[in-house]
């Protein structure tokens, strides 16, 4: 910490200026939060500050007519495999990358790097054309699978800082005591890496869920995601009540916030953003 | 471990073991392999299915997108939304990561922050359209405090998707930027304010040098971002006119009029430019600046 003591009145104006951003930001933020949340249990909220009535029947009547039931089964089910597969996937391979020097590795991180780097409906568009071609598209497997594409390199990406900085000895200890390759996954490897790669799952579960472009490019009628399921709510709204749609948005924000604070216990907010840069606070 | 040719014999084995393919390396397969069937493969159809258009020569479908304007036009759109959004985000960004280094508590902002993050542009998008438009809680504050004579017309126009970019891409380019600010040793900067530097020399001779690579990078993924929008230019843009962004091209040439050669080549276009601004960027970070940055990173 820097003593504020002798900060002149330029810099302390400054300072104000940057908090008052901050603050209207934030503030705005919560408006718009609260706008749908205050909107989902309105009776009728037309011209006034504050809605006429409260009610919860938005939500029993948005549960009805979205079918939600059904979208947040999808949505589990697609989120689940995803978390399950790029974590077979991305460790594993974390792990070779991060243990041995071999010819093209760097070619190999590039590969990594590359679904990060470009925009997701440019690889969107064939990647669904050629689901579609293998039958897949419009079903939840193509969803699954094209879900896969940014989460995959991203928890290797995660993955690699993580295990780097694991001493590799403790394999070879347990190498000279005569443990098996399979036991020292078991006895060794497996605690030593389960909160990264915890970490590392809780964000990819984060982000599938509000992953929209990919699932939007590849789900049918049967397999959509609850965020696409709220786009296409929100896309035709006028059709049904704007309140029926903010309920919606209210349990799609709930089911997002509840995964939301389980990661933050594992993991600094900068992480959701950034790969792993900040690994030396866990 | 996996397939490998091992059991050729043991010279073979050694040769590899040497150039570091052994059991372990292998792990790596499975994954290139999914980034290759799931990325690579995709991506390299999609280019050769540009040149197969529905009619016409192998490049019809790229003479068409240059000749309409309701096509090429996309890019310019596209453009002037995201690329001042980026650059608005970054300013901002910049001294707000500098107050909030030297902040006790920054657990508590930064996770409030990244709640757009998380919640994604359909959400921000949904709550927008009630909140900034004319019975929305913005607007009437607004009235009743009298900066504004009548209610703002933000949504379903550019200001609208300007907002919901500036919403949902500041946090990010935010907590990307704090992570590199923070990375910087201060003692650097203690050294300087010993030797008489005032704050605006401190940033200009020690932090702006050191943040550079780290700032392009930023403004490189953050405009991947707000260069892809694709939801909130419909929900609360003006989709057919001055939101009409190149994804919605390739969105509505796909979906709508099932011509997926020309949407696998608007989307190429769309790569293309991505890339050009991007290399621009790195291009320009490096004529700024030459010299050791990876020094100071703690």
């Amino acid at each position: 910490m820097r003593a504020v003591g002798g900060e002149k009145l330029s810099s302390r104006l400054w300072a104000f200026a940057v908090w008052t951003v901050v603050g209207f930001f934030i503030l705005n933020l919560i408006g718009l939060i609260g706008s749908v949340l205050t909107s989902s249990f309105a009776t009728r909220w037309l011209a006034t500050w504050f809605p006429a009535g409260w009610t919860t029947k938005w939500y029993f009547s948005a549960w009805d007519e979205f079918q939600l039931g059904d979208v947040l089964w999808v949505t589990f089910e697609v989120v689940g495999a995803v978390v399950l597969i790029s974590g077979l996937l991305g460790v594993p391979a974390a792990y070779a990358l991060a243990r041995r020097e071999f010819v093209g590795k760097k070619f190999v991180v590039l590969l990594l790097l590359l679904p990060l780097l470009v925009p997701s409906v440019t690889y969107g568009i064939p990647l669904a054309t050629v689901l579609y071609q293998f039958g897949v598209g419009g079903n939840l497997v193509g969803v699954i699978l094209a879900n896969l594409v940014p989460t995959v390199p991203f928890v290797v990406l995660v993955m690699i800082p993580f295990i780097e900085q694991i001493d590799p000895r403790i394999e070879a200890a347990a190498r000279v005591f005569g443990a098996g390759t399979f036991s020292i996954f078991v006895h060794v490897l497996v605690p030593i890496l389960m909160p990264g790669v915890l970490a590392a799952l809780l964000l990819v579960l984060v982000r599938t869920i509000a992953m929209f472009e990919l699932t939007f490019l590849v789900a049918g009628p049967g397999s959509q995601t609850l965020v696409v399921a709220l786009y296409y709510a929100v896309f035709a709204a006028g059709v049904r009540a704007v309140q029926s749609i903010d309920a919606m948005a209210v349990i799609y924000m709930l089911t997002t916030l509840v995964w939301l604070i389980i990661a933050l216990k594992f993991v600094n907010p900068t992480q959701i953003v950034a790969r792993a840069k900040n690994n030396q606070n866990h | 471990m996996s397939e490998t040719p091992l059991d050729t014999g043991p010279n073979l084995r050694q040769r590899l073991r040497a150039r570091g393919f052994d059991g372990v390396t292998m792990l790596v397969l499975p994954c290139v392999f999914a980034v290759i069937a799931l990325f690579v493969y995709p991506f390299l159809y999609g280019l050769w299915l540009s040149f197969q258009p529905k009619t016409g020569g192998h490049l019809a479908n790229y003479v068409k997108f240059f000749s309409d304007p309701f096509l090429y036009r996309t890019i310019q759109t596209t453009l002037i939304l995201s690329l001042p959004v980026t650059i608005l985000n970054l300013l901002l960004a910049v001294p707000i990561a500098f107050r909030v280094r030297l902040m006790k508590h920054q657990r508590i902002l930064t996770t409030i922050l990244v709640l757009p993050i998380t919640l994604g542009t359909v959400l921000v998008a949904e709550g927008m359209l009630f909140y900034f438009g004319p019975q929305g809680w913005f607007s009437r504050t607004m009235l009743a405090l009298g900066i504004l004579s009548q209610p703002p017309s933000i949504v379903h126009g550019y200001w609208g998707v300007f907002l919901s970019l500036l919403i949902t891409g500041f946090p990010f380019t935010f907590l990307l930027t704090l992570s590199y600010v923070t990375g910087i040793e201060p003692a650097l900067e203690q050294a300087a304010a010993t030797l008489g530097a005032s704050p605006t020399a401190r940033f200009r001779e020690i932090f702006l040098p050191l943040l550079l690579p780290g700032l392009a990078i930023t403004f490189c993924l953050s405009f991947v971002q707000a260069y892809s929008v694709l939801p909130s230019a419909i929900l609360v843009g003006d989709p057919a006119n001055t939101t009409r962004v190149i994804s919605i091209a390739a969105y509505q040439a796909a979906t709508e009029e099932y011509d997926y050669p020309l949407a696998s080549a608007i989307a190429m276009i769309m790569g293309a430019v991505q890339l050009v601004v991007v290399v621009l960027v790195l291009g320009a970070r490096s004529l700024l600046y030459r010299g050791p940055v990876a020094a100071a990173k703690g």
